[in-house]
């Protein structure tokens, strides 16, 4: 980058950090991300030799869970995220400035950081009545949006609104809000979906673009493969229950007590693709199935368009559910891993992505 | 041209205008705009929600019992209060008990949302309108750790840590690259504290930072994750397994164990970080009295937190209900939701349509018809607003009133109603607190009494945590196990028209739903929320809610840098995506108005 700023490496020296923990660091960070060990060396020279990325990130229609979850990582801290790790220029969650002096930042970034920094979305735009159902500034946040987005190096997709429309674009999406993938159409779009994702997996993906300087493998929707590649049920520990044909009949009752399988009480873990059952939530303490209550998919497109939480996916009958579930998650697999379309995708934004760190 | 507000409040809007948008450090999108006299106070005050997403319609037609998922995501901050109030709402129609375990897991989850999101309020959303962290460059280290031990034994106070601490703040300044505290006020007149205060404050502010990831393993535990963590009418969905094949998939003693304790380290860091530093930060801005706005006059909460399992009334409930009007203290008001004349919401300011707009509808009866439009007096464009004109619509957020009164909801009502009830456990710690900064009661009728009590409130909930969670395991030590009743469960069950309220007390303030099921499916759903009570617009009669007159008669040091317009509305803790969730009730085809 052609601009004065000190490499992750600089910062956690002069923080006090000594370079045997922050070999450490890499260790483990590469570890977590189920790299090899040679990642990690690559991972230690990547950080002692980059400046920290300028990170914008912008809100739309959304709640803020995607914030809030950021915010619970464990590993790393957030607190060595934002003071080490990037440089979080704009996020009107947490920044100290509003108002103009807010503005005046993203004018500053766009021109000293141009095709540098990356552009992290929460929420999305709507497009009904001109945008003005979500206004920034006294103007559309799509505007704002697809401003930012102009000469960002990346743009990640935080959660389920900015990745798929989420709740507000549930029928009958009343403002017509859209993923951002629908008015960003020139840039490469990392997808990191849930309602929230999942705390050490939207740290993982940004500091995996920190170290690697390119996005990480995605699959056909944009989603990185190393978090998203698997259904909830191939990794729940209770499917062994579901095998063995062992269900939760009645909350509370006595297979709920014994942790048998939710399947028959709406889990959608067969069809949902995501990190929940082996990373699980707040630092590895549970996740939704483990404290008793089905997945609602919360990281599939169109998730609240699907019936009832509570309905069975399909009708199960005493024995050979396994087939029957597997049908239906087969068929959504087999889309994701249709890989053509993927690679080609991947190797333009490892490309673009390549070229920003020259 | 002044005027008088029939609640009391002048407003004159011949000044200069200030405008704030974005409005940081809060939830959502929210515009500020006010105008200050010749010697920058304000004047007069106008709060606009910039976001509108349509919740409510698209909820109808659906399972009541996933409601509960749906609400959740108006808010992902106060996570979990949506939840918890749409399936009270929906077992009130349906007539549904829930076991008593249900009901203190609930609260457990309920009371560790209110301390988890008090502390991160306190410390990162509003703390930098009291802190200047470039002052705590110049702070004295040694200095630093003897306020901090004159004020409390927290052990992470000596000399060496805030001097670890301070070199590591001014390489991180030095090098250029600010991040979140980038362009912030530093240096601006209205900040107080000296520098050894401001760099103790960072500190906190790092340590709250990594602690609140940690609260939020009571949601992990009992509802598997956070934020949006799971629910389900009827009770709760954690089964409980203390003996037991299979108890390690349930709620076991492991499991109960990780809960205890975190609610003991979070009664440790209320005690011995928040409420120390609260105190030690108010003993600077003593004299900054601004504020009050509708606290020292009209106050509202509905109450939460029951003692004992169905049971919603004022005697149950733990949290305060009650309203308080024109400043007597002396008289506390009963409430009644389900009372078509008491909760209605008004939108003569608010970008919505009525047939007849001078009357409130009740929320049962509720209707959002969007009409975007700007008044006459508006400047700048449909798609590029310069200012709003306040005399006509102006904002996403409807006008809710209590029997036509414009009224404050949060922690402050909270607890001033508390104390005019005479419950010791609000009047001896505000007493205590008054008492050791040297200040009459009347000083809490302000933003400092706001940010105050919501510190006491958030002393009182880790306290309640550690009582609810002894009292789960009596009644497991009893035998009880049960967290749901299923009997209602299947629709077939349930009578073909039924209505139902259900309400909680959010971080924020009153929080009610409103729903009606017809034949198995939501007919109708209405949410009323804390910021559209606080944030609300003007309404038929000229009442003005409680940001506007918060506003008011502040003196702004540099109006072009709002530091005191922040301090203020963060002192409220606002969360617009709540306020504004609402939409009309056939859906798409919204009027196309035009801002001129």
């Amino acid at each position: 980058m052609g601009v004065a700023t000190e490499t992750f490496y600089d910062v956690i020296r002069r923080q006090g950090i000594s370079r045997r923990s922050f070999v450490k660091f890499c260790s483990l960070t590469a570890a977590s991300l189920g790299l090899s060990p040679f990642a990690a060396t690559q991972m230690a020279h990547a950080l002692e030799t980059k400046p920290r990325v300028p990170v914008i990130w912008m809100h739309g229609l959304e709640c803020t869970c995607c914030s809030e979850s950021f915010i619970r990582s464990a590993h790393p801290l957030v607190k060595d995220v934002i003071l080490s790790m990037i440089s979080l220029d704009y996020d009107d969650t947490i920044m100290a400035a509003a108002g103009h002096q807010a503005e005046a930042i993203l004018e500053e970034t766009k021109e000293k950081y141009k095709g540098q920094y990356i552009l992290a979305v929460e929420g999305n735009p709507p497009l009904n009545e001109d945008g003005m159902y979500c206004i920034d500034g006294g103007k559309p946040f799509v505007e704002k949006l697809k401003y930012m987005a102009a000469d960002a190096s990346a743009v990640v997709a935080w959660g389920a609104c900015a990745s798929w429309g989420c709740v507000q674009a549930a029928k009958p999406n009343p403002t017509h809000a859209v993923p951002i993938d629908k008015v960003i159409l020139d840039k490469p779009i990392i997808k990191v979906p849930g309602c929230p994702p999942i705390a050490e997996v939207m740290t993982g993906v940004i500091t995996y673009i920190t170290t690697f300087g390119r996005l990480p493998d995605l699959d056909r929707q944009g989603r990185p493969k190393m978090f998203y590649s698997q259904r909830i049920h191939d990794k729940c520990y209770r499917r062994g229950h579901f095998d063995a044909g062992q269900f939760v009949e009645a909350w509370d009752d006595e297979g709920a007590r014994k942790g048998y399988c939710l399947y028959k009480m709406g889990c959608k873990g067969p069809t949902t693709y995501n990190a929940c059952s082996t990373v699980r939530w707040n630092n590895g303490v549970s996740f939704p199935i483990q404290s008793g209550h089905g997945c609602i998919g919360c990281s599939e497109d169109g998730f609240w368009d699907k019936e009832s939480f509570y309905d069975r996916l399909t009708t199960i009958n005493q024995f050979g559910v396994e087939a029957n579930a597997d049908r239906i998650g087969g068929a959504v697999a087999g889309v994701v891993l249709a890989g053509v379309a993927v690679h080609a995708g991947v190797t333009a934004v490892k490309r673009l992505s390549t070229k920003r760190d020259e | 041209m002044g005027v008088q507000t029939p609640n009391g409040f002048n407003l004159d809007n011949s000044g200069k205008r200030v405008v704030v948008d974005p409005v940081t450090r809060i939830e959502g999108h929210l515009r500020l705009e006010v105008n200050v006299d010749s010697n920058n106070v304000i004047r007069n005050a106008v709060s606009t929600g910039t976001m509108w997403r349509g919740i409510e319609v698209i909820l109808r037609g659906r399972d009541p019992r996933d409601a509960w998922a749906f609400t959740e995501r108006i808010c992902g901050v106060c996570t979990g209060t949506h939840a918890l109030t749409s399936v009270r709402a929906v077992e009130n129609a349906l007539s549904i008990n829930i076991p008593e375990n249900a009901n203190t897991i609930r609260n457990i989850m309920q009371l560790t949302l209110q301390v988890h999101d008090h502390i991160v309020h306190f410390y990162h959303l509003h703390a930098l309108d009291w802190v200047d962290v470039v002052s705590a460059l110049s702070a004295d280290p040694k200095a630093t750790s003897a306020l901090a031990q004159s004020i409390s034994d927290w052990p992470l106070s000596s000399p060496g840590y805030f001097k670890d601490l301070q070199t590591r703040l001014k390489k991180f300044v030095e090098s250029g690259q600010l991040g979140p505290f980038k362009n912030g006020y530093w240096g601006h007149p209205a900040y107080k504290l000296p520098p050894e205060a401001n760099l103790m404050a960072v500190a906190h502010y790092l340590e709250a930072l990594d602690f609140q990831k940690d609260m939020v393993k009571i949601h992990t535990i009992y509802g598997g994750k956070n934020p949006h963590p799971n629910w389900l009418v009827g009770g709760v969905p954690c089964a409980i397994n203390l003996d037991g094949t299979g108890a390690v998939g349930a709620i076991n003693m492991e499991r109960l164990n990780l809960v205890s304790e975190v609610i003991d380290r979070m009664v440790t860091f209320t005690n011995q970080v928040y409420l120390p530093d609260l105190q030690a930060i108010a003993s600077f801005y003593k004299d900054w009295t601004y504020g009050g706005g509708l606290s020292g006059k009209s106050m509202m909460s509905y109450g939460d937190i029951p003692e004992h399992a169905n049971d919603y009334s004022a005697a149950s409930l733990k949290l305060p209900r009650g309203v308080i009007l024109n400043g007597n203290l002396s008289e506390v008001y009963p409430i009644d939701l389900t009372d078509p004349t008491q909760v209605q919401e008004f939108v003569s300011h608010s970008w919505y349509k009525y047939g007849d707009e001078s009357k409130g509808l009740h929320p049962w009866d509720g209707v959002t018809e969007p009409n975007y439009a700007l008044g006459p007096n508006a400047k700048g464009t449909r798609t590029s607003i310069e200012a709003v004109d306040e005399s006509a619509k102006y904002s996403f957020i409807k006008a809710p009133r209590w029997k036509g009164n414009a009224v404050e909801v949060g922690p402050l009502a909270r607890w001033v109603i508390g104390y005019a009830q005479g419950k010791p456990e609000f009047k001896e710690p505000a007493d205590k607190l008054l008492g050791d900064l040297g200040l009459p009661v009347t000083a809490l009728f302000s933003t400092l009494g706001r940010t105050a009590a919501r510190g006491l409130e958030c002393q009182w909930a880790a306290g309640q945590l550690r009582y609810f969670q002894d009292k789960l395991m009596t009644s497991l030590k009893n035998g009880d196990l049960a967290t749901a009743n299923t009997d209602k469960w299947k629709p077939e069950s349930w009578p073909s028209d039924v209505k139902g309220v259900g309400f909680t007390e959010a971080p924020r303030g009153a929080l009610g739903h409103w729903v009606k099921i017809k034949d198995a499916r939501i007919d109708n759903y209405q949410c009323v929320v804390p910021t559209t009570w606080n944030g609300s617009p003007r309404d038929p009669a000229g009442n003005i809610g409680a940001f506007e007159a918060a506003l008011l008669d502040t003196p702004m040091a540099e109006p072009e840098k709002p530091l005191e317009i922040l301090r203020t509305i963060h002192s409220f803790d606002p969360c617009l995506a709540c306020s504004t969730h609402v939409m009309s009730p056939d859906g798409q085809d919204m009027a196309t108005v035009t801002i001129r």
